[in-house]
C-alpha cells in the first residue's frame, strides 16, 4: 500500500507575517497544530503541553510527515490533542480509543497509529482495551500521560492515584494503592515500556522517536504535573514546583526491575526505558498462520475441482 | 577546576548562539523556562501579557544563549522557541567564562 504524501507548509501566512513584524516568526510546531487552536484550554503549569510537543519533536526526528501518521485519542484532558494535532486524528468515545486504534492499525498497516490518551480513559473504563491490545501485540504505539486523577471532571480518584493521595472525592486519603503501569503493560506483553517525567522532554523525544521506528505494541507513560487536580490537595503546589521535585525524585535507571517501580506519594518516581525487545506482532501472525493455511486449503480445493 | 589552555580540538567546535523568540500573548507564565534554562538567559518580565500573566524575557547577556532548545521543547504553550543567530569560534576568553561558572564565582549561577 502506498501512502501519499502530503508536503508540511506553514497554515497562515497572514498570521506568519503579523508575527514577523512583532518581531518574532511563527513558532516551528505551529505547521503540526490546526489552525486557531493555540492557545490551549490546558490550566497553566500543566505539563500536557510538554507531552505534545515532544511527540512532535519525536515525529520530526523520526522523519516522518503528518500523513504518515494517525492519533487516536479518548476521552479527558488529553483527548483534547486529537483536536489540536493538524493531521488524521480522532476523538474516540470514553476508553474506547485503543479499539479504534486497532482497526485502523489493522485496516492500514503501513500508518503509524500513536493512541495519545490519559491514565483515567487507557486504564480506568479502558483498561482490559490496553491489556488484550498488548496481549495480541498489534501495532500500536500508546502513550499514556499519567497525572494521577481524572482532570477534566473536577479531580476525582483514578486507578493510578497512589495509596494514601488525597483528591476530590478521597477527601482523607486514598485507600487503595494505584496501578504499576509499566509492570502490567510489560506482563500483558508489550514489547517497548518506558516510562519518563515532563522534567526529561529530551528522554521522552528519544524514546518516541524509537517506539515509533518498532512494530508491535509499545508503552510509554509520560508523568505530567496536575497543578488544579492533583498538585493542590496534595499540597505539592504550582506545576513548577512539582517539576522541581521530579528533578529532585526521579532516578534514571534503565533496564530496571518494574516490580520496584511503583509510584508512592512524595517518594522517588524511577523512570527509563524499562524494556525493549522483538516479537511477532498480529498481523504477521494473523498473515502468516491464519491467511496463508486458509489459501493453501484453497488452492486444494480448486485443484480437486479441476481433477 | 581551571583551564588553562584552549582544547587541541577547539577548531572543529563552534559555539552555537541562539534568538530567543517569545510569542508574548500565548504565555500563560508557567516559569518552566525561566527555571529551567541551563544559562539563565530568561527572567519573569515585570509587564502584563494580555490574558495577565508574566511572560519571560531574555536577560541582558543574551549572547549566553547556546540555542540548546530546551525551552521551546519544555514550553507546554508553543510560546517560545530559538533560532541559531551565528556559530561563534572558540577563543580563550570563553574558556576564562567556563572557568568562571564551574567555580562558580558568577552570581548568577550560586543559586544551583
Amino acid at each position: 500500500m502506498k501512502v501519499k504524501l502530503r508536503e508540511i507548509v506553514p497554515f497562515d501566512k497572514e498570521a506568519e507575517e503579523k508575527a514577523i513584524q512583532k518581531d518574532h516568526g511563527l513558532h516551528p510546531d505551529d505547521k503540526y497544530l490546526k489552525p486557531g487552536r493555540i492557545p490551549h484550554i490546558w490550566c497553566p503549569g500543566c505539563g500536557l503541553g510538554v507531552v505534545l510537543t515532544s511527540f512532535i519533536e519525536g515525529m520530526r526526528r523520526k522523519g516522518l510527515s503528518v500523513d504518515q501518521c494517525a492519533v487516536v485519542s479518548g476521552i479527558g484532558c488529553t483527548g483534547r490533542v486529537a483536536g489540536y494535532l493538524d493531521m488524521d486524528t480522532y476523538h474516540t468515545t470514553h476508553g474506547r480509543a485503543i479499539p479504534f486504534a486497532t482497526g485502523l492499525a489493522l485496516a492500514k498497516p503501513d500508518l503509524h497509529v500513536t493512541v495519545f490518551s490519559g491514565d483515567g480513559d487507557l486504564f480506568a473504563i479502558g483498561g482490559n482495551h490496553m491489556i488484550h491490545a498488548a496481549r495480541r501485540n498489534v501495532n500500536l504505539k500508546v502513550l499514556c500521560v499519567n497525572n494521577f486523577n481524572f482532570g477534566m471532571t473536577g479531580g476525582q480518584v483514578a486507578p493510578t492515584t497512589p495509596l494514601e493521595a488525597r483528591t476530590s472525592t478521597t477527601p482523607l486519603g486514598n485507600a487503595e494503592p494505584g496501578f504499576n503501569l509499566p509492570y502490567l503493560a510489560h506482563a500483558a506483553g508489550a514489547i517497548y515500556v518506558a516510562r519518563w517525567t515532563t522534567f526529561h522532554p529530551r528522554q521522552l523525544v528519544h524514546s518516541i522517536s524509537e517506539s515509533l521506528g518498532k512494530k508491535g505494541f509499545t508503552f510509554i507513560e509520560a508523568i505530567a504535573p496536575c497543578p488544579t487536580g492533583y498538585g493542590r490537595p496534595n499540597k505539592l503546589g504550582s506545576g513548577l514546583e512539582e517539576m522541581r521535585y521530579y528533578r529532585e525524585m526521579s532516578q534514571i535507571r534503565n533496564g530496571a526491575d518494574l516490580r520496584d517501580t511503583e509510584i508512592r506519594l512524595r517518594e522517588k518516581i524511577i523512570v527509563g526505558t524499562f524494556i525493549n525487545t522483538d516479537r511477532p506482532d498480529f498481523m504477521e501472525n494473523y498473515m502468516g498462520k491464519v491467511v496463508a493455511r486458509a489459501r493453501a486449503k484453497g488452492k486444494g480445493k480448486e485443484k480437486g475441482k479441476a481433477a | 577546576m581551571k583551564f588553562w589552555r584552549l582544547p587541541l580540538d577547539a577548531e572543529a567546535h563552534t559555539i552555537p548562539h541562539g534568538k530567543v523568540n517569545i510569542i508574548w500573548n500565548r504565555c500563560k507564565g508557567c516559569g518552566f523556562c525561566i527555571e529551567f534554562c541551563p544559562n539563565s538567559c530568561l527572567k519573569e518580565s515585570k509587564h502584563f501579557n494580555a490574558k495577565g500573566y508574566h511572560p519571560p524575557e531574555v536577560v541582558l547577556q543574551a549572547e549566553d544563549c547556546v540555542e540548546c532548545g530546551l525551552c521551546s521543547l519544555i514550553c507546554p504553550e508553543f510560546a517560545i522557541f530559538t533560532e541559531l543567530k551565528e556559530a561563534k569560534e572558540i577563543t580563550e576568553e570563553d574558556i576564562q567564562k567556563v572557568t568562571i561558572r564551574y567555580s562558580r564565582k558568577d552570581k548568577r549561577y550560586q543559586k544551583r
